[in-house]
């Protein structure tokens, strides 16, 4: 045993210089002199792309990272300039931001939240990223956006579709293009009864989650409003893989349409079973068994093979919106060409989310003519635009949330490739999903966006 | 010093110096250099590698001296995390109450799980355990929402009012200690080198040196010595007398409360929680660290819990591009042949790098990272001795 030797004036002395230590300057979270977190200098500028690289939607990840590095390129002034041509706002001009050359990082969410916050941390304390973007579901954005409001950093939500990301959960350093719940809902449920008829009982498997429960509530809502009757509501594990047992008892329940709420694997899997089961060609109440599925995503579409023809759901976007639906929805083409020249095929909505908030970041920055978080808020709060592939849009201040018209799609019947696998059966105008910001399924009148985060 | 023997007292001081001086350690390259990618040393990299050395280490305590393999202690780890949360969102944002909270509630958990667990041995407690984890975490992910957020999990908000001393201008509330922020960092620049001192790490450290020590003790003391009777052989232990479930039990209770306090120290360092920390990949993560680093080690676990940090944080960060900018002064061709060869293995394929490196100890080094080093030991002691034998019993040529 050896000796241990702490006098009482040597403890004193060290408990006396931590001390010391511990109070000193605390300015140093960030470059004190800028006034913001990760001032940038004067040659570069760093973004943070944490995107899922592995897990359930690494092909999304995949996706968005192809249109993140396509949409620094265009702000570097490489290419042919995507969007840039098109877009109403015209202060880029291709030298980066604010003279500043894009560099940036990426990282794995691996779809988890702690994992996300891991790497988006790494991005802003080790390589000193000026905004983090990013994201393919609602818990990691939801995460992730909560940290960035605490680091003083802004966030761009890539593809989120839980009310919650601008409903109870909104920050004000935080933005979301993508569309939600609650605009799947009312663009829905439009078409549906004109599709269906109103007086249709509904029959709803929602995935056991966040997003499963504020798309049910939305879908519920908007169609009961239009004279349907919701004859049951069935929670499903997000990890089941085989739906028989939830699909079986569908047909006898008395309800003549069924509505998955489910994204993924989950919704691949849920969807063939009820083909399986018969569904499609069955009758109930003296008419057609339907079955809609609230969210689509053309990664979904091509898994479930020919299981989704005749199906109806909404999309925020589709490459094929300009060349169908006219001039309104410009840059849809210019992005949908640079993409397939530089990757040979065509963008995915996903893609399409992340590179539009790409742009609208670096036009922000440029407009304010600075990086602080606050004034990107001024800056991008109640901005409205045009030319990025939705038609005019508005990024409302009152909760970071993009408005604009909301695509209601089908499965195509005959596809013509593995690209063409939906057709755009309506495009519900903006006024039709407007809600307003204290709507109950956005958290009510409590939801708060807080003050804006600049940081240390 | 402190009831340790000369050789662990020396061990204790060896990790005091590793947790003191990581921020220089581990930034080894100056910054804006090409290898400064290889970097570790900021605060959430560094909390990450104590958090998962105590969690290991407690892990340890059960797998390695029992030999009980548990296969759902990020259970223990998730319910300390839902705790230590609820308790700055309701009492106080100080974390010292959040991180005792924590240790006590996932003890209690783990009283409960290993007293129907530990009624039986092998395969079916490892099955028995790993199915109670998968439990809590169906019903932290969805059933509970209400209290655990369900998968969106729990952050602090500006709504909440906790009892003691929470923000009064409406922003959002930050974990500290008696006032000072885990956030809170001092910075060194020496030259072009830049070393992060950050508050939050030191605290994390604090505990991780705690539990260290705590684990030394354990394992020289009688119960120790209990532990690993079970080990050897639980039959024998019967006959003698002894009731090898106690001794269980109560490792399994110590183990679990590690885990807590693993977990309650991560919600101080970064203020949410989510389900997924309860997944049964996390539970085999730390059966990894653990015997990646060495089972039944003192040092193995922490080493390994960083070896596996390291990867996820560093090598899971490097992409494409970067690899064309290190491989640059090849030809092209070749350049773009290393890079596909390369780009495999790191990036999102650092799993599969790491799956190979654990693969390889499993197979050549059985003791883990710490047999790895005991044998280069080794061999330079044996030269030394060898050389010496040589010398002194050469004898001339006949």
């Amino acid at each position: 045993m050896s000796k241990s030797n702490f006098t009482r004036r040597g403890v004193m002395k060290t408990g006396a210089a931590a001390g010391a230590a511990l109070t000193l300057p605390t300015y140093l979270r960030a470059d004190g002199h800028a006034g913001f977190t990760n001032a940038p200098g004067d040659s570069e500028v760093v973004l943070g792309f944490n995107v899922p690289q592995s897990g359930p939607y690494a092909d999304e990840g995949a996706d968005e990272l192809r249109a993140y590095e396509l949409a620094v390129e265009h702000i570097n002034g490489g290419g042919d300039g995507g969007m840039l041509s098109t877009f109403s706002s015209k202060v880029l001009d291709g030298t980066g931001i604010l003279g500043r050359e894009v560099k940036y990082v990426t990282g794995d969410t691996q779809t988890k939240s702690d994992a996300a916050r891991a790497s988006a941390r790494s991005m802003i304390e080790k390589d000193g990223a000026i905004m983090i973007t990013g994201g393919s579901s609602s818990g990691v954005a939801v995460a992730v956006q909560a940290l960035c409001q605490e680091a003083g950093i802004i966030f761009m939500a890539g593809l989120t579709h839980s009310n919650d990301t601008t409903g109870k959960d909104r920050k004000a350093n935080g933005f979301r293009h993508f569309f939600n719940s609650y605009m799947t809902g009312a663009a829905l449920a439009p078409v549906l009864a004109a599709q269906y008829g109103t007086d249709r009982k509904a029959y709803h498997l929602t995935a056991d989650y966040n997003w499963g429960y504020t798309t049910q509530e939305a879908i519920q809502s908007s169609t009961e409003a239009m004279g349907w009757e919701t004859v049951n509501t069935v929670l499903t594990p997000l990890t089941q893989t085989d739906f028989s047992s939830y699909i079986a008892p569908v047909l006898n329940s008395g309800a003549d349409v069924l509505v998955l709420n489910h994204y993924g694997g989950n919704m691949i899997n849920s969807l063939t079973n009820a083909v399986q089961f018969g569904l499609r060609d069955a009758q109930a109440n003296g008419v057609n068994f339907e079955i809609v599925v609230p969210l689509y995503s053309e990664l979904m579409a091509r898994g479930a093979g020919p299981n989704i023809k005749g199906i109806l759901g909404s999309q925020n976007w589709d490459w094929k919106l300009e060349n169908e639906l006219g001039a309104k929805y410009s840059g849809t083409n210019a992005f949908v060409q640079s993409f397939g020249t530089k990757y040979g095929f065509p963008p995915s909505q996903a893609a399409h989310t992340c590179y539009v908030q790409t742009l609208l970041y670096a036009d922000a920055v440029t407009r304010a003519g600075s990086f602080a978080p606050c004034a990107i808020d001024e800056a991008l709060s109640d901005f409205e635009f045009d030319g990025m592939g939705n038609g005019p849009t508005l990024y409302r201040g009152s909760d970071h949330q993009c408005f604009k018209d909301v695509l209601v799609v089908r499965g195509k019947e005959n596809p013509e490739n593995e690209f063409d696998l939906v057709e755009i059966v309506e495009v519900t105008p903006v006024e039709q999903v407007t809600y307003a910001p204290d709507h109950p399924q956005m958290g009510g009148a409590e939801a708060s966006l807080g003050e804006c985060n600049n940081g240390a | 010093m402190f009831g340790l023997t000369k050789k662990d007292s020396t061990l204790m001081l060896v990790v005091f110096g590793l947790v003191m001086l990581a921020p220089f350690l581990l930034n080894p390259f100056p910054e804006g250099s090409g290898m400064a990618q290889f970097n570790a040393g900021y605060p959430d990299l560094m909390q990450r590698f104590v958090i998962f050395g105590i969690f290991a280490v407690g892990f340890n305590l059960l797998f390695g001296l029992t030999g009980y393999l548990s296969f759902g202690h990020a259970a223990f780890l998730g319910i300390g995390s839902y705790a230590a949360i609820w308790s700055m969102k309701l009492v106080t944002l100080n974390v010292i109450p959040g991180i005792l909270v924590a240790i006590v509630v996932a003890g209690a958990f783990a009283l409960v799980v290993g007293f129907v667990s530990l009624r039986r041995s092998g395969i079916y407690f490892s099955i028995l355990t790993l199915a109670f984890a998968q439990m809590m975490f169906a019903m932290a992910y969805s059933v509970l929402t209400p209290i655990t957020g369900g998968e969106t999990g729990l952050q602090i908000k500006n709504t909440d009012t906790p009892l003691f001393g929470g923000p009064v201008d409406g922003s959002i509330g930050r974990a500290n200690l008696f006032g000072y922020e885990m956030g809170n960092s001092m910075e060194l620049a020496v030259g072009n080198h830049l070393f992060t001192f950050n508050l939050g790490y030191y605290i994390a450290g604090f505990f991780l040196l705690l539990a260290f020590y705590l684990s030394i003790r354990i394992f020289r003391s009688p119960f120790g010595m209990m532990l690993r009777a079970v080990k050897s052989n639980q039959q024998r232990m019967n006959y003698t007398g002894l009731t090898p479930k106690r001794y269980t039990l109560s490792a399994f209770v110590i183990s679990g409360m590690y885990a807590g306090l693993a977990g309650g120290l991560m919600v101080a360092m970064d203020t949410q929680v989510g389900p997924e920390r309860m997944f049964w990949t996390a539970s085999g993560e730390v059966v990894i660290m653990t015997i990646l680093g060495g089972a039944g080690t003192l040092m193995g676990p922490v080493l390994g819990a960083g070896m596996i940090k390291y990867m996820e944080n560093i090598i899971s960060k490097i992409n494409k591009d970067i690899l064309h900018e290190w491989f640059a002064f090849l030809p092209d061709g070749l350049e773009d042949v290393i890079v596909s060869l390369v780009y495999p293995f790191i990036g999102k394929g650092w799993h599969l790098t790491m799956g190979i490196l654990f693969m390889l100890v499993v197979i050549f080094l059985p003791g883990g990272l710490v047999e790895g080093g005991q044998r280069i030991a080794k061999l330079f002691r044996r030269n030394k001795t060898a050389d010496t034998q040589d010398a002194t019993s050469r004898t001339p040529a006949e």
